[in-house]
């Protein structure tokens, strides 16, 4: 027995040792290894998508100085870690690419000095962690003009993920953006606790539209609800990618996140050795946030709306958070002409008034 | 009105790949087999019926693929357990992964299309009628086809011969065996019919709940049918019950949900799962239930000769 015991002891030895070699041998052949987490499939038309045509880009850019991997449908949990320590054996640059690697980013990066992290819409950092994420409001904002200006039932529907920040300052930035143009619109808000389940979003579209509403906002990941618009003969709006494939009459316009720029840019800052852990929040003006044609639906005085106030966002003129705003409970949040602060856009935890309804907690 | 009818719609289609996939299943572990393989059967189901259904324009073809397909990876299961006696657990996990990988490599090149929408099994007249129309004759016929295949199968294993000596061979294989029964076949047959209803349940997927293919589109259903049919306690009928509870609690929190009662979401999302674990502490509570119905051979490898 004793004997197994330190065969068995050997036997990690060896391995462990092997293992250790083996990472310090990784670093030195002179390609970088870029690799991507992604918590969709490839494949899905909408958040992972966009985020792969940005590694495709980084190939494009760099060809054979730079080899590039991905691991795609990685679960948001224990699973994630796994992945990540994985990768973070023989790759120099990895970025992970959903809210919910934020921890386990943190955790392989104390690991793993030298490799460089970059999560994205997290808000932790650390010397080898740098966060980046898009201003998607600013495209919410758009949307919602022109959900103000096309519904005939004053009903949008909405399907949320997860309630985080970033979900909660996409519905508020498109209700205040909705309210401008139409006092009486009305969000209907549905809450999923998905990034990407078809089934279930296309459940949630179909009853959102049951219930009245004639056009529908999402913000989950795959292209299910636009399908359930498309065949209901209502409007929506794509999310993260232009989904006009999947609802040729349906798509009103569509939210495009574009990651390429900022992943060529950081490879190079890594090949440069200029890399540096830091905060990236782009958004329309950097070219990060984009929209997909209009419909030809849409009323040329709601285009000309749009154009305007896509102009004044990439300008700078435009805030879409510009008092005053109050929250939901009636508290003034915003005074007059008052901008939001950074602070209060990341940690966002509150709707806005007019919104019915409690975010989940 | 128009609410409520609405509302009992999205429950049976969302119900209705639960009830299919169970509804195999049940069968199969009627027969002492434990195929944990649902899952990865049925996305096999859904990736075919979309792809034979886009290439020949026809819903039916597509339903066929899917029973033809499905059925196929459940064999090479039932041979691997029947035949060569490998670990049911093990196999059944082992034909999800397959399954899974398998279906997003054949599907490659056709996510990003979308299909017309499934026909509606119209029943001139009777849908006109009011409300009842609606409530009962205004589905596509996978649905009524699911009704049919759970009745079926609980008229197959009560009232025929067949399903009789397929309890049995549930129940104990050795004394089925030794009169005479072949348990690997009825097994192997099981395994297949099972096999069939988990691809027809992910075809209801990708044809008519969300006409479209993506990875992963089952997202865990074939795991909530494993659960149903212990939730049912093997009996065809409460396979209904079960899976029309759960979908009707994942549709009814989204619409509590968008009529904006305060009730919190993320403990809405839990129900349907907690609904279950109630029920199955329930059922292990009334043991007599519980060792009348379940197969007692399940999950026992059979090592006779042929």
């Amino acid at each position: 027995m004793s004997k197994k015991i330190l065969g068995s002891i050997i036997v990690i030895l060896v391995i462990a040792v092997g293992f250790y070699y083996q990472s310090q041998l990784s670093d030195d052949d002179g390609v970088k290894k870029v690799g991507f987490i992604y918590v969709g499939p490839v494949t899905d038309f909408g958040w992972t998508y966009e985020h792969d045509q940005g590694r495709k880009a980084v190939v494009e850019a760099f060809g054979d100085a730079v080899e590039t991997t991905y691991v795609e449908s990685v679960s948001e949990g224990p699973d994630a870690e796994r992945a990540i320590t994985q990768m973070a054996r023989d790759h120099d640059l990895i970025f992970t690419t959903s809210f919910g690697y934020m921890n386990p980013t943190i955790k392989v990066a104390k690991k793993f000095k030298k490799v460089k992290f970059e999560h994205a819409t997290g808000y932790q950092r650390a010397d080898n962690v740098a966060t980046y994420a898009a201003r998607f409001y600013e495209g919410r904002h758009l949307i919602g003009l022109i959900a103000g200006g096309m519904t005939q039932s004053n009903t949008i529907g909405y399907i949320a993920s997860f309630p985080i920040p970033e979900v909660i300052r996409g519905i508020n930035a498109a209700y205040l953006a909705a309210t401008s143009v139409n006092p009486t619109v009305e969000f209907k808000i549905v809450w999923v606790y998905t990034w990407f389940d078809p089934g279930k979003e296309a459940d949630a579209a179909k009853a959102l539209i049951d219930q009245g509403a004639d056009i529908i906002m999402q913000h989950t990941d795959s292209a299910a609800a636009m399908t359930i618009a498309e065949e209901q003969g209502i409007y929506a709006f794509g999310q993260a990618s232009d989904m006009i494939q999947f609802g040729p009459n349906a798509q009103l316009t569509a939210i495009i996140d574009d990651w390429a720029p900022y992943y060529v840019e950081r490879t190079q800052a890594l090949i440069d050795k200029t890399w540096e852990s830091k905060d990236t929040w782009g958004g329309m003006p950097t070219g990060m946030v984009k929209l997909a044609d209009i419909s030809e639906d849409v009323p040329k005085v709601v285009v000309n709306l749009v154009n305007e106030a896509q102009e004044g966002i990439l300008t700078g003129e435009l805030h879409p958070f510009t008092g005053p705003i109050n929250k939901q409970d009636g508290t003034v949040w915003l005074a007059e002409g008052e901008v939001a602060s950074e602070g209060d856009l990341l940690g966002m935890d509150f709707y806005v008034e007019g919104i019915d309804g409690v975010i989940p907690n | 009105m128009d609410l409520f009818i609405a509302i009992f719609q999205g429950i049976i289609i969302a119900s209705t790949p639960l009830v299919l996939a169970a509804i195999g299943e049940l069968v199969v572990e009627k027969s002492g087999v434990l195929n944990l393989g649902v899952e990865g059967m049925m996305i096999i189901g859904a990736v075919t019926s979309f792809i034979v259904t886009y290439e020949t324009g026809s819903h039916f073809l597509g339903l066929i693929a899917a029973v033809i397909s499905a059925g196929l990876v459940a064999s090479l299961f039932g041979l691997l357990t029947q035949y060569l006696l490998s670990n049911q657990v093990a196999t059944g996990l082992a034909l999800t992964l397959f399954g899974l990988g398998l279906a997003s490599l054949i599907g490659q090149t056709y996510s990003g299309i979308s299909l017309d929408a499934f026909p509606v099994f119209d029943v001139y007249l009777l849908t006109e009628i009011p409300i009842i129309g609606s409530l009962l004759f205004n589905f596509d016929y996978l649905i009524y086809l699911s009704i049919i295949i759970v009745v079926s199968v609980y008229y197959f294993l009560n009232k025929t011969k067949l399903g009789l000596v397929l309890t049995a061979i549930g129940d104990s294989h050795d004394s089925a065996h030794s009169l005479g029964y072949s348990v690997k076949m009825v097994r192997l047959f099981a395994i297949i019919f099972g096999g069939s209803c988990a691809g027809l349940g992910g075809a209801y997927l990708s044809l008519v709940q969300t006409p479209m293919w993506v990875e992963n589109m089952t997202a865990g259903r074939g795991w909530i049918a494993l659960a149903i049919v212990v939730f049912a306690v093997w009996r065809p009928l409460w396979i209904l019950v079960g899976a029309y509870i759960f979908g009707g609690i994942t549709i009814i929190q989204l619409h509590v949900q968008a009529l904006g009662v305060n009730i919190g979401a993320q403990y809405m999302s839990m129900m349907p799962y907690l609904v279950t674990i109630v029920v199955l502490v329930f059922i292990s509570v009334n043991k007599n239930r519980l060792a009348v119905n379940a197969p007692n051979c399940l999950n026992k490898l059979f090592t006779s000769d042929l």
